[in-house]
């Protein structure tokens, strides 16, 4: 059952078994080891997510006063556009495909690395100089880029927004796009061309899925983006008309490229936690995933759906087909209905162990429940029409990222004892989970009311609504306790510092990764078990429970 | 029925979207409040107890079409009640007023067809908006620069305003009261501050209001302050002072 | 391999439907375009496969009955370490930067650029460390 693999080695090249090239600054500059790539992704985009989270304090701040004069009018476009932008570009994204999902998806499936180690490096290079671009805007003359994340032509070009700051956005994105891109190529070869012997394309676990048809998602949308911040740059700079009516342009051709980027990305941020809650669910309700093939063909349609939505963010351009676009929109209500069933079946009649990594999924649930919900609205154009730019839209998908940050965190606590062989502090996760849950309902719940009293985004200022005051800052207090458990999770990094020896299988889960050591060998396995199912560390601890499949009350073989 | 947070509105359709509304929000309650009570029962029923292991069940085929198939049906009908809704109003019936709306940074121009009636001010001075109640107004709606955001709270409304497209809809006021609106979609320093009114009088004020610009008294809607280095502000402002100077 | 390229021939022709539908019903060109640029990212890695998949052995990861034994030995050179990846990225950092800042940093951002295709490659050929 348990042969000695001699697969991952590098045998043309053998390697002293314990000391892998260089250590200390060198070792981190020369990786090519998918782990330690991983962890160097998971540290940067944790920074960008402090980074942004203190911007957003910032904006809060500002919205506590009507006529507020904490910043300008100009500092504070500064501080959304870059609030969104790092979350966006520089934390969500990086943080699930480049983070975890490079330390943990190949484990998942047996590889002994990912299928091209120095791309992934190079990946992890220009994402990190593409944050550094982007930041590096707040040092210039002019401050960083200030049209709002999604930049919209005319107000992106050269005569609305002329500056270094614009241009250094653009630049950062033409990276961290091209990161992006190759390390969705790094997925896609890995997951179809390194599995482990047996690892079946339906055995693979629920996570290992998602981040694929994540990879296939970067592939289709991310080089859109690329090619239209090329013609962005084109129009700031070489006199192009590309967007530009005067030149004969259409300014809504950016809206169309932009968004056909833009909504698929939306599903490359959520379905990597998508599939970290699915394991988290499934290890602490010690069951197998409910619907394990439902759950995998709801991923592959949304994923199909995603690229038929996009202009649901331009219903009210007036230009776009409505029908079309709201129906596509509706549909994707039906796969995310399924993975929500689909997670309380998992719960359905299990032993739940209520861990720090398993409230965090449960609050990632509820969140992403509301934030799912009043997501249906706005994809009824005449709802669209009603709360499009207001704060009712601020708050759904507010709702629906600080549930990715739920059960990005959640990720943490689950896998960080495997990436690093230590556990984190339980009591400590827990104050901070219930800091972050209550911060996120406390921070979005006024938010929806707000919008529909007509509170539009983007606003420095509400000087015709002062009764607005009073929702604004009890929304500004939910950020602050969202900011309080963030600090909570460096404390509990701090407190745990190698204390907690985690073992290899703390939690008594059932995917690959937990068969192999914590933290796993230079090429992640010694030897492999025998893979019969999705969770072949479960069946080889427990091999008197396998999955049942319909209708089957005892063993299946 | 409960109002679900949102408001009636002052207009036919925002009569419509209001009830469409509230269709949606029954809709999202009710599966809400479902998903949350199995939820809330599993975790209150199903913590561990010990260290059993649980049926290790995966599959259940009929309940897994259900709630595939379920969803669906809603979806559709969902849908439905949308294009309903949109289709009337995306409807632009003909309409014995227009009124052109221009925005540029940071204000609006409101112009009408067949008189002299203009309306300019921006940032400091908030431009009115009159319109006839009871009356189908139609919107020509565009922009001179940016992307514009054209909202009215009451109206349960919205529309972009962008360069080089007219976008046109209707509005058919129920009330007469003047409602607050403003620019929803960033357009640069000022996006905060690019507020309007929009007044709905009765159709014998409204004649009479168009009927004073035949005269020279339309300074007391125009107005030309220090923000107009805008291209789009110079032509706007032009036109303010040849219509007065008629 | 043929879940795989069944995967990807799947995706693309639910977009060549959806392209063909909307295409048709909007007359907008730049989602068209979009869409069916979309179906060939499907078709052309999926038909790939799919050819592939007919004229190879199931590979042990496809044969729900393998044993670990069947899947040992050489994987793939995997290099343990490099720097080149590091260059390559602080060559197109600085290459991008001039895009902002001047077009004299395209000088160090080409040249750090090139320096690590040659030394990328070299490396391959070589074999490994760096």
């Amino acid at each position: 059952m348990t042969d000695l693999l001699e697969r991952p080695a590098a045998a043309e090249h053998p390697e002293p078994a314990e000391q892998h090239g260089p250590t200390g600054l060198l070792k981190w500059l020369t990786t090519t080891d998918h782990k330690v790539i991983g962890l160097s992704y998971t540290i940067t985009s944790v920074m960008m997510l402090v980074i942004g989270g203190a911007l957003a304090e910032l904006i809060r701040a500002q919205l506590t006063s009507p006529n507020n004069t904490l910043v300008s009018f100009a500092q504070y476009n500064e501080l959304f556009t870059m609030h969104g932008s790092v979350m966006i570009y520089l934390f969500a994204g990086p943080f699930a495909f480049g983070g975890l999902a490079n330390i943990i998806v190949p484990i998942q499936i047996g590889a002994p690395d990912m299928a091209f180690p120095r791309l992934n490096a190079l990946s992890y290079w220009l994402y990190l100089t593409g944050s550094i671009t982007m930041l590096l805007g707040f040092f210039t003359a002019g401050g960083a880029a200030n049209f709002g994340w999604v930049a919209y032509a005319p107000l992106s070009n050269s005569l609305n927004t002329p500056g270094a700051g614009a241009d250094l956005w653009i630049g950062g994105l033409l990276l961290t796009g091209f990161s992006a891109i190759f390390t969705g190529v790094n997925l896609v070869a890995t997951i179809f061309y390194l599995r482990a012997p047996g690892m079946t394309m339906f055995r693979m676990p629920i996570f290992t899925w998602n981040l694929l048809v994540t990879a296939i998602l970067i592939l289709l949308a991310f080089p859109v983006l690329t090619a239209g911040l090329i013609m962005l740059y084109a129009d700031r700079h070489f006199g192009t008309h590309i967007f530009s009516v005067a030149g004969g342009g259409v300014p809504v051709l950016w809206q169309h490229i932009f968004w056909f980027w833009g909504h698929p990305e939306v599903y490359i941020l959520a379905l990597p936690f998508f599939g970290m809650a699915t394991e988290i669910f499934a290890t602490f309700s010690k069951k197998p995933v409910f619907g394990y093939k439902g759950m995998v063909f709801a991923t592959i349609t949304i994923a199909a759906l995603s690229l038929g939505v996009w202009a649901h963010h331009m219903f009210t351009t007036g230009v776009v087909l409505l029908p079309f676009f709201s129906i596509m929109s509706l549909l994707i209500a039906v796969p995310t209905g399924i993975k929500i069933f689909n997670w309380i079946g998992t719960m359905w009649r299990g032993q739940l162990w209520f861990s720090t990594a398993m409230l965090m999924a449960i609050g990632f649930l509820v969140t992403f429940l509301i934030g799912g919900l009043t997501g249906i609205y706005l994809a009824s154009p005449p709802l669209d029409f009603f709360t499009h730019d207001t704060y009712f839209v601020v708050a759904h998908f507010h709702s629906v990222v600080m549930a990715l940050v739920l059960a990005g965190m959640g990720g943490l606590y689950y896998w960080g004892p495997k990436v690093t062989g230590y556990m984190l502090n339980e009591r400590i996760g827990k104050a901070q989970f219930w800091f972050l849950f209550i911060g996120t309902q406390v921070f979005t719940l006024p938010m929806y009311a707000l919008g529909l009293d007509g509170m539009p985004r983007r606003m420095a200022v509400y000087p015709h609504d002062p009764q607005w005051k009073a929702l604004n800052d009890v929304a500004s207090l939910g950020a602050l306790l969202i900011g309080l458990s963030t600090v909570l999770f460096v404390v509990n990094l701090v407190v745990s510092w190698k204390k907690y020896p985690a073992g290899d299988n703390p939690w008594d889960a059932q995917t690959l990764e937990w068969f192999t050591t914590s933290p796993p060998p230079h090429h992640n396995f010694y030897r492999l078990p025998a893979i019969r199912s999705e969770r072949p560390t479960w069946d080889y601890n427990h091999p008197e429970h396998r999955a049942l499949g319909h209708g089957t009350r005892e063993e299946s073989h | 029925m409960p109002s679900f947070g949102a408001k009636p509105g002052d207009t036919t359709s925002s009569r419509s979207v209001f009830h469409l509304w509230q269709g949606f929000s029954i809709g999202a309650v009710v599966i809400g409040a479902l998903v949350l009570a199995l939820l809330g029962y599993a975790v209150l029923r199903y913590r561990a107890r010990g260290e059993a292991i649980p049926a290790q069940t995966q599959y259940h085929i009929p309940l897994e079409l259900a709630y595939t198939i379920v969803p669906i049906l809603i979806v559709f009908g969902l849908f439905a009640a949308t294009l309903v809704v949109e289709n009337r109003e995306v409807a632009n019936p003909p309409t014995k007023v227009t009124i052109n709306v221009n925005a540029f940074q940071w204000g609006w121009k409101f112009s009408y067809p067949g008189s002299s009636a203009v309306v300019v001010g921006q940032t400091t001075q908030d431009p009115v908006m009159v319109m006839p109640v009871n009356t189908d107004v139609h919107i020509n709606l565009t922009s001179t620069d940016v992307v514009h955001g054209f909202y009215v709270k009451a109206f349960n409304f919205s529309r972009y305003a962008l360069p080089g497209v007219v976008n046109q809809f209707t509005f058919r006021a129920l009330n007469t009261g003047t409602f607050f609106g403003q620019c929803t979609q960033l357009c640069g320093l000022y996006h905060s501050l690019m507020f309007f009114k929009v007044k709905v009088v009765t159709d014998a004020q409204y004649q009479s209001w168009l009927a004073s610009f035949s005269g020279n008294t339309s300074a007391a809607y125009s107005s030309s302050n220090a923000l107009s280095q805008q291209l789009s502000t110079g032509v706007a402002t032009k036109q303010t002072l040849s219509s007065g100077a008629k | 391999m043929r879940v795989e390229a069944k995967l990807l021939l799947g995706l693309g022709l639910f977009f060549g439907l959806m392209c063909a539908v909307y295409w048709n019903w909007s007359l907008e060109n730049a989602g068209g375009v979009m869409m069916f640029a979309a179906m060939l990212l499907g078709f052309l890695p999926g038909g790939y496969y799919y050819f592939w998949s007919r004229r190879m052995r199931a590979r042990p990861e496809d044969d729900p009955n393998a044993t670990a034994a069947q899947g040992a030995g050489v994987v793939g050179t995997f290099p343990g370490t490099s720097i080149w990846p590091f260059t390559l990225g602080m060559g197109a950092f600085f290459t991008v930067l001039a895009l902002v800042f001047g077009i004299w940093l395209l000088i160090p951002g080409l040249g750090l650029v090139g320096w690590a295709a040659i030394g990328g490659v070299s490396e391959s050929r070589r074999g490994g460390r760096v």
